[in-house]
């Protein structure tokens, strides 16, 4: 068991979103998260990531196991495509970047100021930043925004091997990866019940 | 963490990291003095000290809310706080750097700065010392500012006025050793006291800014 979230409930902005959310996810398998705008993927992963409280339930994973993807790449615009990544590669401890280059095409880029990329060729290059973590458990928040049909497949193929490598991926995302093995987790039966309006705090949400 | 700290340095001295900005602002501030007061030797003298601490510390102030705020918009200060580095590792490595990149060129400057007030000749070390003692505690308090108004859109002015507040002991122990330095009286006890605040800080504040930040990033 690589990770395993039990009955989790998760607010945004003091209005819980959701409530009961129930998954596991073993070495080698791959969750994606569907559900309609504001359902609370994003907050869902969050919170999964640590970066923000839960309401309830449990979170439980091997620590420094997980790495969280967000909508932002953390891409310095200053800094090449090289540096960029062998900075996350220092951070999380590992050295080898030619890989996560050669697995997102980005050899050629490498000596490329990232401020000088396209959308796609940054999103890419976020991407790429999860094989430098030598992390376990990918959290991901819509990846493939902004990415083609080609750079989709790449992103496709970089998670099978992850999950091959006995990695495991959750998956926030409304585009068809290609992911055929991927189990589908729908999230809009988990949507927390509205406050009611005699509560005080709810008159002021 | 050195990685982090190599990283924001080389992001400073980069094109658009504002490397230079602070120096020449202490620079032109230090320069219009004169003008303002008038060619009196004696009365510049008297107001040296104060007037480059003052200056050094609004320079130090102007880059405050570059610490975090580009981190913030680009997304890479979530990810900071999930990579394995601790937060009050992060929050110190960030002060450390913008010491590096800010403070320390004002420190440098400072004496060369001096002689246009006229500063009287025992007060260039004293004021070298107590700049390089108290702009440490101007950078981490300075930090811990930026991390309370990390989320804001144009937080900086409302950074100005929480952390000004919190830069008036470190003014005042400062600019009274580079005062007394410079007078030729005994710096002891300010000195000290400089020194403590700046320990203090050091040792504290890393603390309350990671636990502000954390809270900052939900």
């Amino acid at each position: 068991m690589m990770l395993r979230v039990a009955d989790m409930g998760v607010a945004r902005g003091g209005v819980p979103v959701l409530d009961g959310v129930s998954f596991a996810l073993d070495a080698g398998e791959a969750l994606v998260l569907r559900g309609p705008n504001g359902i609370g993927k994003t907050t869902l992963l969050r919170a999964v990531a640590g970066l923000q409280p839960a309401l309830g339930g449990r979170v439980e994973a091997a620590p420094e196991s997980l790495v969280y993807a967000g909508h932002a790449d953390g891409i310095k615009a200053a800094l090449t495509v090289a540096e960029n990544l062998r900075f996350w590669a220092q951070v999380f401890g590992t050295g080898d970047i030619a890989t996560a280059l050669e697995t997102f095409r980005l050899g050629p880029l490498e000596h490329r100021q990232a401020g000088a990329l396209s959308a796609g060729q940054k999103r890419r290059l976020g991407l790429a930043r999860l094989l430098v973590t030598g992390r376990a458990v990918w959290l991901l928040d819509e990846p493939t925004v902004s990415l083609d049909t080609e750079a989709v497949a790449m992103f496709a193929g970089a998670v099978r091997g992850h999950l091959a490598a006995g990695g495991a991926a959750l998956i926030a995302t409304h585009i068809d990866l290609g992911l055929d093995e991927a189990r589908l987790l729908d999230l809009t039966p988990c949507r927390a019940a509205p406050l009611g309006l005699d509560d005080f705090d709810g008159a002021f949400l | 963490m050195i990685a982090l700290l190599t990283r924001d340095m080389r992001l400073a001295v980069r094109a658009g990291g504002g490397f230079g900005l602070g120096l020449a602002f202490f620079l032109i501030v230090v320069v219009l003095v004169p003008f303002g007061v008038g060619p009196q030797g004696a009365l510049l003298s008297k107001i040296a000290p104060g007037i480059l601490w003052l200056g050094a510390l609004l320079a130090c102030l102007l880059s405050l809310d570059r610490i975090f705020a580009l981190d913030w918009e680009d997304g890479s200060l979530d990810l900071l706080a999930t990579a394995p580095l601790p937060m009050e590792g992060i929050v110190s490595v960030k002060a450390l750097a913008h010491w590096l990149t800010t403070s320390l060129p004002l420190v440098l400057a400072a004496p060369v700065l001096g002689v246009l007030l006229n500063l009287p000749a025992p007060g260039f070390g004293w004021l070298l010392v107590s700049l390089a003692l108290g702009t440490p505690a101007l950078s981490v308090i300075g930090t811990f500012g930026a991390a309370l108004t990390v989320g804001l859109k144009r937080g900086g002015l409302l950074l100005s006025l929480l952390v000004l507040p919190l830069y008036v002991p470190t003014l005042i122990f400062g600019a009274e050793v580079a005062r007394r330095g410079a007078e030729g009286y005994d710096v002891t006890t300010p000195l000290a006291l400089l020194a403590g605040i700046t320990c203090g800080t050091i040792a504290l504040l890393p603390f309350a800014s990671a636990a502000v930040l954390k809270i900052n990033l939900r």
